[in-house]
């Protein structure tokens, strides 16, 4: 056909498609690739020919996944989207056909079979390309994938352990720990978790997961860790070896409002560091704090454990202190957040009001006259450590005061639970050991607890949640209290974000 | 009549064989059955002749012909030539033409009136396939292809060309013509006509694979039926005779 050009462009003639007779049947039809008509071709070439119709998967019963070979489990409901994809993956096909569609056809779920209908495009005789559908029936057979068979066989089987220890008498660090460990769900993949003398030990099924653990401990705490392996089992055909993997983390034992006498070596790495420095935070590196001169300076785990050392006096040993007067020598300086202000203070023991002793404190802007406050007590201990014979000619303070007391509130508070409370996580307390003292867990229990109250910096990481048990009516008469306790609407307004957690977690007891 | 014949198994017998009106050319083959198909059929009325073209057996393609002349490409050697002019009727004007496009059977399609032409064939060509073959040349495309000569097949009779031809198309060439056209298939399904098929006017031969369709197709568009060779020739005693004395 010769188009007729016109100015504006080609002028293509109509073109009507004509009829031609298919060469086998002698129908009329529309001229294509082949030129037969459809029914001829279906019946001359099936395009499914050779393709296959029947394939064998396998199905975990306990855990619902289908195995991919060698050795992927793919986890699928029935009749979802990975389902169809696993098993079109499983389906042979050649590379001259192409899925266009997949769909399933319902079956009896225990019937053990999943139809499939696919649609595919395959070139026929003369490049007519033919669309078919086709049914493909996969049959499923059960077969216990390898993490189940392993949970089968010994549920209490653990690949990798981590042994978390702090050696100090008291269990503080621990509650801490734990109330981190639930905020930021650090312990989601643990399998058990074991209550020890002196720390906890974690249980997980797989070595990452417990090099995540110890990694996000390492963040936390102040800590060192070794770990070792130890080998159960081995294929020697195959050469796999199954190993259980151990990992030992030592806190340091330096907690907060600790008293500690820096050997001299490392008082000299801090810029000579008056020898005696109080511990004010442990994060994941320590704060140490002189309370004579207000200087810090802060020590990261590594620096720690080149030359460890132990504290002189710890929180057990504090003691009440009756503050007479006090004079504030210095300006109100902000070290590391927290305010402090040097000055002399004039303090009694309450055990002794008889003898006072006027003292250097930092705490100048707490303390006034009349005021109870702990601290220790240096003119009455007799420390032992071999650190503080290396100075010569050191002379101790008589008392080094370290926070305000809050007996009396808490006398008036005495009875009345408290609005919030926290969580704690499951764990199994090992009855071998020597079981310590039940009340005395308690005291160091409700000791922390009160120190979350005071301490609007320790309760940053926690996460608290409602009280249902107080009586409302209670609530009124807390206002002769002030300063320290915890209101309850600071801690919520501080969880804006937490709002539907705490109305899950309401119905938990304490 | 339409009869099915295979050359060597392969069913393109178009592509090795030429008949008119006047002569039948044929390839020579391993085996004597094709010639002796054409030979069975033709052999009273015209002669039947077995040659090459350029030493190969693809004669149907490279020459294009009717019961006025042959033209043959010049691959053509001069003993073939020379074999073609002895053995051919004088009335049959035998010539070699110079053309870049030689497969001259894939590029013109004709009967004794009238033939189509590729369209970029020289102008001396055309001019000389006018002489030659005693016939009106006319440029075309047969469903967008420019190989006339392998997609459609024309008698005298009548005509098949290409299945994709559009219904316009059709209606043009039969103008052109002036003959009956039909699209169809031969050799089941295949659209390259003339390699499946070979023509005159009272006989068909087309390849093996051609369904009882396409047979039924090819002998009512090119009115095989009821022709017999005598018909002819005595139709046209009767147009040379007037009077009996």
């Amino acid at each position: 056909m010769v188009p007729e050009e016109l100015a504006s462009g080609m002028f293509i003639p109509q073109q009507t498609i004509g009829s031609v007779l298919c060469c086998m049947c002698g129908v009329p039809m529309q001229p294509n690739a082949a030129n037969m008509c459809i029914k001829c071709l279906r019946s001359h070439v099936d395009i499914t020919e050779g393709l296959q119709k029947h394939v064998t998967i396998l199905h975990c019963p306990e855990c619902g996944c289908y195995l991919q070979p060698p050795k992927t489990w793919i986890k699928a409901e029935l009749e979802s989207n990975d389902l169809l994809l696993f098993c079109l993956k499983r389906l042979k096909k050649p590379n001259t056909v192409r899925v266009v569609h997949a769909e399933f056809i319902w079956t009896e779920p225990h019937s053990k079979r999943i139809k499939v209908r696919v649609r595919i495009q395959k070139e026929a005789l003369h490049g007519a390309i033919l669309e078919q559908p086709y049914v493909v029936e996969f049959t499923q057979q059960e077969h216990m994938c390898d993490p189940c068979t392993r949970v089968q066989a010994n549920p209490d089987q653990w690949v990798a352990a981590v042994q978390v220890r702090q050696h100090v008498p008291h269990r503080r660090t621990f509650f801490f720990l734990e109330q981190l460990i639930l905020k930021h769900s650090a312990a989601e993949r643990a399998i058990n978790i074991k209550e020890m003398d002196q720390g906890i030990d974690f249980f997980f099924g797989n070595r990452s997961h417990a090099v995540k653990f110890v990694e996000f401990l390492g963040s936390v705490v102040p800590c060192k860790s070794r770990n070792d392996k130890q080998l159960v089992s081995h294929d020697s055909k195959s050469n796999n070896y199954n190993y259980k993997y151990t990992f030992s983390v030592e806190i340091c034992p330096i907690c907060r409002e600790d008293l500690i006498c820096l050997p001299p070596k490392v008082s000299n790495s801090l810029g000579n560091l008056g020898p005696l420095v109080l511990c004010m935070k442990v994060s994941d590196s320590i704060f140490l704090l002189d309370p004579v001169t207000l200087r810090s300076a802060y020590m990261d785990a590594n620096q720690y454990w080149r030359l460890p050392f132990k504290p002189l006096l710890t929180s057990r040993q504090l003691v009440e202190y009756l503050v007479f007067n006090v004079e504030v020598e210095g300006p109100k300086a902000t070290i590391g957040k927290k305010d402090y202000a040097l000055a002399y203070a004039e303090v009694a023991r309450v055990s002794d009001i008889g003898r006072t002793f006027i003292v250097r404190t930092h705490l100048g802007h707490l303390l006034e006259p009349g005021h109870t406050a702990l601290g220790y007590d240096l003119y009455a201990s007799n420390s032992n450590d071999p650190e503080v014979d290396k100075y010569r000619g050191l002379v101790f303070p008589e008392a080094i005061l370290i926070k305000r007391s809050h007996e009396e509130e808490r006398k008036k508070m005495r009875g009345k639970t408290r609005a919030w409370k926290l969580k704690n996580m499951k764990m199994e307390v090992d009855d071998s050991v020597k079981r310590v003292d039940e009340e005395k867990k308690n005291t160091e229990y409700e000791e922390f607890l009160r120190d979350l109250e005071v301490d609007p910096e320790l309760r940053f990481n926690i996460s608290f949640y409602r009280n249902k048990e107080r009586q409302p009516s209670e609530m009124a008469s807390t206002d002769g209290d002030n300063d320290e306790p915890v209101e309850l609407e600071d801690l919520l307004a501080e969880l804006k974000l937490k709002e539907d957690e705490e109305e899950d977690s309401d119905d938990m007891t304490g | 009549m339409a009869a099915r014949i295979q050359f060597e198994n392969s069913c393109e017998v178009g592509v090795f064989s030429k008949l008119t009106n006047a002569y039948c050319l044929v390839a020579i083959g391993g085996s004597e059955n094709f010639y002796s198909a054409f030979e069975s059929e033709l052999a009273d009325v015209i002669p039947v002749v077995k040659t090459s073209i350029g030493g190969t057996r693809i004669i149907g393609r490279l020459c294009a012909g009717n019961k006025n002349g042959l033209l043959l490409p010049h691959t053509t050697t001069d003993q073939e030539l020379q074999h073609l002019r002895n053995s051919l009727p004088d009335q049959v004007v035998v010539q070699r033409i110079d053309e870049r496009l030689s497969a001259l059977g894939n590029c013109i399609a004709c009967n004794d009136h009238v033939a189509l032409a590729h369209t970029d064939l020289d102008r001396e060509t055309e001019e000389l396939i006018a002489d030659v073959l005693g016939v009106e040349v006319f440029r075309q495309t047969i469903a967008g292809n420019i190989l006339v000569g392998s997609y459609c097949v024309i008698s005298n009779r009548g005509g098949l060309v290409h299945p994709h031809t559009s219904i316009e198309d059709l209606d043009e060439l039969s103008t052109l013509l002036q003959v009956p056209l039909v699209a169809g298939t031969v050799n089941r399904g295949s659209e390259v006509i003339a390699a499946g098929l070979t023509v005159n006017d009272w006989t068909a031969f087309c390849g093996s694979d051609t369904t009882a369709t396409e047979l039924s197709v090819i002998e009512s568009v090119f009115k095989l039926r009821e022709a017999q060779p005598s018909a002819i020739v005595d139709e046209m005693r009767k147009s040379l005779i007037d009077t009996y004395v």
